[in-house]
């Protein structure tokens, strides 16, 4: 019998070693090593522990907002003229976006393990603010590791962490931006083995992070069923959502992903344009590598060396993505897109005027491709765009590029 | 393990002291430069000689060691003039064993197949990968080994006494001991806990051990190298080479001044107090 070429489910990854078919796994250092086996020990006790899954269901009502609504954008959707297109408003959680669903779950797990001081990178200062805010929330300390240029453009964030109590430290090396900050919190926990842990903003790094984070995310899928039914009768038949390491993506797609009928869309940022440098799209512009921790699609140039993602919006600009969307594209199962960084000003500009939404320029690229494909899609077409951060730390970046208003 | 490899631990062994293994970044700050520093290492004492690969995300390495690639990268170093360097270095000699050493994404990159046989070619003697631990060992360790180049696994404070054996199960060549928990260029080590170290691993193995991580200066070697096979010194290096520098430039006191140190390491390394060799045969 020939192998199938798709597998029986596409929820079933990872495997026991981490892998999403060539995808993922443990790429760390030696000192790490027993610390990611020691998490992934931590976590599987965890997932099997009801009281862990009441506390942050708990967390989840009181302290967050959940659920999140599912919101019929309906001028958008005579705009359009298509398909009737659902907001998922994670932009409505406690912290304003989707990275809030993540951290409460690793820093209650992070607590199981005894630890009592936390670290995390932050690109756009959202999963920062998040991490901020839970460690306040539960009297741990907390670093967060910035790339210099990121503190500089991302400023209403960096006060915010601080607010909270963080220590917020500028990475200044090689070209001091998301990936630098990852490289430095790796430094740092290398260091700091004992006490501290670890908390990735998004659904990549060594295993068992994509899939923890997965899990942890999979909050913004799993009530879209049930709100969709509640809604219209039925599941919807298309998702959207951007993608930067793709946690919130990753989060909206996994519970349909055996769904066969439900067309799925992930949009990377194509900053200038596909066809130039300066742009962050991973799947369409890059080639399969290995960097902090886990083989996935990785910008670089033919030495493999990793080359800088450019976007307008700070939480996109990472050269690699998460090791599942490494697979889930191979497989054909999501269809990955683009949007520039001039499609998400202008989708940006829509939403806050068609909706009285300002979206982060994160989801303002999903936005984008929203605009492209529900025209094209019949009237009784259900399309879910997950609205992942609401968009006051954008304004100040909006605004220079429109010229001051 | 390769011949020169072998040989060069057992003439250590018939000398009662331990080696001195040098690192230096490749390309760092240009390819001649870098050339001339590496062909002066064995004149200057070193035994065995870790060659940096440069990678623009070094995620294991400090401040020094990651401007030392920065420095490689800008001046257009990659993995083939790495190689080449070692090739170069081959002809003039063919006893100091060369250990290339960096992340796997360039290897990945290259093609493992290609560069294996690239790499045994020029005449390297083996592998440290930072980021390929035991779990990883079918991407890299288990096809180097096979084409007969040494896969030298490092060993943390971190990794106990039931993780040794999967680290050291496919390591060769000889076992690098990370005295700290940290980053390259760190916190001084603890030497008094380097002997209990050393002798821990040597429970589960037989091949040498190679102390490293925070040594600086020749009174440093010479405590690691009372009671380890061979003393690394990586980031001291690097900022002697960098402060010859002027404006991240090679000067003509570049060579002299690594040659220098490592002289000094080279004395501080054959200075140290070592038990009789009859001691340290009490393995049966």
């Amino acid at each position: 019998m020939n192998k199938p070429d798709l597998p029986n489910s596409f929820r079933n990854g990872p495997d026991e070693r981490g892998h999403f078919g060539n995808y993922g796994g443990r790429f760390v250092a030696e000192t790490l090593m027993p610390l990611i086996l020691e998490l992934e020990k931590a976590y599987e006790a965890a997932k099997a522990d009801p009281a862990f899954a009441a506390e942050i269901a708990s967390l989840h009502t009181h302290y967050v907002g959940r659920p999140s609504p599912l919101y019929f954008a309906e001028r958008l959707t005579e705009h359009c003229g298509g398909a009737k297109i659902y907001f998922k408003r994670d932009e409505l959680n406690h912290t304003g976006a989707h990275k809030i669903n993540n951290v409460l779950g690793q820093i209650l797990l992070a607590m199981r393990m005894g630890k009592t001081r936390i670290i995390a990178e932050t690109g756009a200062g959202q999963h920062g603010v998040a991490t901020a805010t839970a460690c306040a929330r539960f009297g741990l300390p907390c670093v967060v590791y910035m790339g210099a240029v990121d503190v500089e453009r991302q400023k209403p964030n960096v006060f915010r962490m601080k607010m909270l109590g963080a220590e917020v430290v500028p990475v200044q090396s090689g070209a001091r931006t998301l990936k630098d900050a990852m490289n430095e919190a790796l430094r740092d926990w290398v260091t700091n083995v004992d006490d501290t842990f670890y908390c990735i903003g998004t659904a990549a790094g060594p295993h068992p992070y994509p899939a923890m984070v997965r899990d942890f995310q999979s909050i913004i899928g799993t009530e879209v069923r049930t709100q969709m039914q509640a809604a219209e009768g039925r599941l919807p038949d298309s998702l959207v959502a951007c993608i930067g390491g793709g946690s919130n993506a990753i989060g909206l797609f996994h519970p349909f992903l055996d769904d066969a009928g439900i067309e799925i869309f992930g949009v990377e940022a194509a900053g200038h344009g596909l066809d130039t440098k300066a742009h962050a799209a991973s799947l369409a512009g890059g080639k399969p590598g290995v960097l902090h921790g886990n083989r996935t699609y990785l910008l670089m140039d033919d030495d493999g060396q990793i080359e800088e993602g450019h976007s307008i919006s700070a939480g996109l600009d990472y050269p690699g993505i998460g090791p599942e969307h490494a697979w889930l594209k191979d497989m054909g199962r999501v269809n990955y897109l683009s949007a520039t960084d001039a499609g998400a000003l202008d989708a940006f500009q829509l939403c806050c005027r068609l909706e009285g939404i300002i979206p982060a320029l994160e989801p303002a690229h999903a936005l984008a491709a929203v605009l492209e494909l529900a025209p094209k899609r019949p009237r009784d077409h259900l399309m879910v765009m997950n609205m992942c951060g609401r968009g006051d730390k954008d304004i100040f970046t909006v605004a220079d590029h429109l010229g001051g208003m | 393990m390769t011949a020169r490899m072998k040989a060069r631990f057992a003439d250590l062994k018939r000398q009662n002291r331990a080696g001195l293994v040098t690192f230096i970044t490749a390309g760092d700050p240009d390819d001649a430069t870098s050339a001339a520093v590496l062909r002066a290492l064995p004149g200057a004492g070193a035994d065995v000689i870790e060659l940096g690969m440069p990678f623009t995300d070094p995620m294991a390495d400090g401040p020094t060691i990651q401007a030392a690639a920065l420095r490689a990268l800008k001046a257009g170093h990659r993995l083939s003039k790495t190689l080449a360097m070692v090739r170069d270095f081959r002809r003039d000699d063919d006893a100091t064993p060369i250990v290339l050493m960096g992340y796997y994404n360039p290897i990945y990159v290259y093609g493992v197949d290609r560069f294996l046989a690239d790499a045994k070619e020029a005449g390297v003697d083996g592998l440290i990968v930072v980021d390929l631990p035991p779990e990883e060992d079918r991407e890299l360790c288990v096809p180097a080994l096979a084409a007969g180049l040494n896969f030298i696994r490092l060993a943390t404070p971190t990794t106990d006494d039931a993780r040794l054996p999967a680290v050291l199960k496919n390591t060769s060549g000889f076992v690098y001991y990370v005295s700290v928990n940290g980053i390259t260029g760190s916190a001084i080590p603890d030497y008094s806990r380097v002997a209990s170290s050393v002798q821990r691993i040597k429970r589960h193995t037989d091949l040498p051990v190679a102390v490293g991580f925070g040594v600086k200066t020749p009174e440093g070697a010479a405590e690691v190298a009372a009671h380890a096979d061979a003393v690394v010194v990586g980031t001291a290096l690097i900022d002697v080479l960098a402060r010859s520098l002027d404006g991240g430039r090679a000067t003509p006191t570049t060579v002299d001044a690594v040659r220098g140190f490592v002289e000094g390491l080279a004395r501080g390394v054959r200075s140290a107090k070592r038990p009789a060799p009859a001691a340290q045969e009490d393995r049966p």
